[in-house]
């Protein structure tokens, strides 16, 4: 594009390279915190700025990006990134999972199965799933070279004897490869089984703790568990009340002051697919609306 | 409605244009132009380009008007320009003995060579708001002119902590190497434990209220160090650079810097003699709040090197430097503004969970 003054999806080239370099040998390595020089970036810290430099140095050309934050295409940040990089990169932009080659992401996995020709690059906050347990660096590094995860294990058996539960209900810690316990950023637990055996490569960037990690395609993810207390899936009690689905995980919208409440999917895009296909729920239309406010 | 987050281009258009909007205030009152914030709020303009890690006036001026004046915002406009620039290579040392001083005072001696020079302060001003300045463009404002005496070139002015170091009463610099490695914590990630160079960069980008707070914290016993200030000084220096295809350093021009170095408690041992230690702070421009409490974290950090006990925050290396970036800092705690109903909703449906269990529990067990 002439009449854009940046370099292809912002970043330059060098610093794409040495990002790439990350990348893979976070791919090599699974479940490892890489470290790399993350970059300020025009947005700010917590934004994505993580995610935002992992798709600035994969994006090509021909790929077709879609950004979702809470699992929804249409909220501020995600149209924020979507439209930097179609600004930056030019490049095309969906809402349709089944479409996208890369999907950067926050706190959600997309519902619809990912298939191997797409990316899923996650923001990530806090990388180091042993930070509240540790707060030192030095120590969580030489804890995972060490594969000392005692403490992570005497946290979870403290939560049941407290709680009756792991009390972890969303960034819930995963075991990558038989040997990396890592963090899958602030998605709720309900996505954690998504992440195993999937077909798509995984690249999680943390851009202000400049550490970027990743799981190749058809890795082997578990959530850490017990035997007698075996991780458990959050459910809900009804289905989706626009789409009826029930395998979805929802947002509970607050519809009034009296205690109303609507279960709606998160994943915007998957909701509207089934709705295109005919499937309704309980309140189709969304909630009642006074005629008079239209 | 519960389409309130669609929308969302539109809102951020609108969103953007209210704050212009904001930015410009009364549109009956004169646009604030960058040059006069640029000569007329220098200090600011010196603490951006000091925390964004760029010299340059005119940009640090422009962005301080793009965020209404506020200053972490502006250091987060200048770094992220800053990041787009390439790295073509670093300077030699700075020779702040040789600075063209405006400015210079010591602590730790009377008088000494090149005297003490208060320059511009307001060390010795009474806080009294000055109503004259509200009297806009009547001259009423206009300050006299103040008297100067002409610098003496021929006139040394050493830097204190070489003199106390004529004695070697200070502990000595290591030896400068020449073509070591410089490094550069924008460019690479930082590790644990940093090495000195790093950590200085650190600090010099480290908030200012940040490592203010730090530094009088070592002052009231959490990890105090004896800190005497050795000298400060405020003046212009040459920057010099070795261009590879030349073999010698050429000139790039002066910059304004303000140097603090702090004279801290002796150290000795069984072999080497007692000597003072050091704390150093330097930033653009004029910066003595800074530079002095860099000086007082940077000898704080150094505990390890002295075998002090680490007691005091200021003393945590991982600490101090993982928390002294305000451009970080604003971000993570700023980004709790964004959307979390994802996680909440996790942790709504488990708080019901837990309580739906705990009612249904026997009487029993509740009566306990």
């Amino acid at each position: 594009m002439t009449d854009n003054p940046y370099n292809f999806a912002y970043l330059d080239e060098q610093t794409k390279r040495m990002i790439r370099r990350a990348i893979l040998k976070a791919v090599a390595i699974p479940g490892y915190q890489v470290p790399f020089a993350s970059r300020e970036m025009p947005m700010p810290y917590g934004w994505g700025t993580g995610g935002v430099q992992v798709t600035a140095a994969i994006l090509g050309p021909k790929d077709v990006l879609k950004v979702i934050d809470q699992g929804a295409d249409d909220t501020t940040n995600a149209v924020s990134i979507r439209a930097f990089f179609a600004k930056t990169a030019g490049v095309q932009t969906t809402t349709a999972t089944a479409e996208a080659t890369i999907i950067q992401t926050r706190h959600r996995i997309p519902e619809a199965p990912l298939g191997e020709d797409q990316v899923l690059v996650y923001q990530v906050p806090i990388p180091e799933p042993l930070r509240f347990l540790e707060p030192r660096e030095t120590e969580t590094r030489t804890m995972h070279a060490l594969s000392e995860y005692g403490l992570m294990h005497v946290k979870l058996y403290e939560d049941i004897a407290r709680f009756g539960h792991i009390a972890t209900s969303y960034a819930y810690p995963v075991e990558v490869a038989g040997r990396y316990v890592m963090d899958p950023s602030p998605i709720p637990k309900f996505d954690n089984p998504k992440m195993d055996d999937c077909p798509a490569l995984q690249l999680f960037g943390a851009g202000r703790e400049k550490r970027i990690y990743a799981i190749p395609p058809h890795t082997r993810v578990v959530s850490l568990d017990f035997d007698d207390h075996p991780f458990e899936r959050n459910r809900f009690s009804q289905p989706c009340a626009l789409c009826g689905a029930g395998d979805s995980y929802l947002d509970e919208v607050v519809t009034d002051d009296r205690g109303g409440r609507l279960f709606v999917c998160s994943d915007t895009d998957y909701c509207e697919g089934r709705r295109e296909a005919g499937h309704r729920g309980h309140q189709p239309g969304g909630p009642e609306r006074k005629e008079a406010a239209e | 409605m519960y389409v309130a987050v669609k929308g969302g281009e539109r809102a951020i258009d609108n969103a953007h244009r209210l704050l212009a909007e904001a930015r410009r205030g009364d549109r009956s009152v004169p646009e604030i132009g960058t040059a006069q914030i640029r000569e007329q709020l220098s200090l600011a303009v010196d603490r951006v380009m000091t925390e964004g890690s760029l010299l340059d006036r005119d940009l640090a001026a422009l962005a301080i008007k793009q965020a209404r004046g506020d200053l972490i915002e502006a250091i987060f406009l200048v770094r992220a320009y800053r990041t787009t620039l390439p790295r073509f290579g670093h300077s030699e040392p700075l020779d702040t003995a040789a600075m063209q001083v405006r400015r210079r005072i010591s602590a730790t001696y009377k008088d000494l060579p090149g005297g003490q020079v208060l320059g511009p302060t307001f060390d010795y001003t009474h806080r009294l708001l000055d109503f004259a300045l509200e009297a806009e463009g009547d001259g009423q404002g206009e300050p006299a002119r103040p008297a100067t005496a002409p610098a003496d070139p021929d006139q040394p002015m050493p830097r204190v902590t070489d003199i106390i170091g004529g004695e070697d009463l200070i502990e000595r610099n290591p030896p400068q190497e020449a073509g070591a490695p410089v490094g550069d914590l924008t460019r690479d990630p930082l590790n644990f434990p940093a090495a000195r160079d790093l950590r200085l960069q650190n600090l010099a980008r480290g908030d200012e209220g940040f490592l203010l707070a730090l530094a009088y914290s070592t002052q009231r016993g959490y990890g105090r160090t004896h800190p005497f200030v050795g000298e400060i000084r405020l003046g212009e220096v040459e920057v010099e650079m070795v261009v590879e295809e030349l073999g010698f350093a050429v000139p790039l021009g002066d910059i304004t810097v303000t140097e603090c170095q702090m004279v801290n408690q002796f150290k000795g041992s069984a072999v080497d003699p007692p000597r003072f230690t050091r704390g150093y702070g330097l930033g653009f421009g004029h910066c003595e709040r800074k530079a002095m409490s860099m000086a007082l974290v940077d000898r704080s950090l150094r505990a390890d090197a002295f075998e002090e006990e680490r007691k005091g925050p200021a003393q945590d290396e991982e600490f101090v430097l993982s928390h002294s970036d305000n451009v970080q800092a604003t971000g993570f705690v700023e980004h709790l503004k964004l959307p979390h109903y994802v996680d909440f909703q996790a942790e709504l449906a488990f708080i019901r969970q837990m309580r739906a269990e705990q009612a249904a529990r026997p009487e029993t067990e509740a009566a306990e």
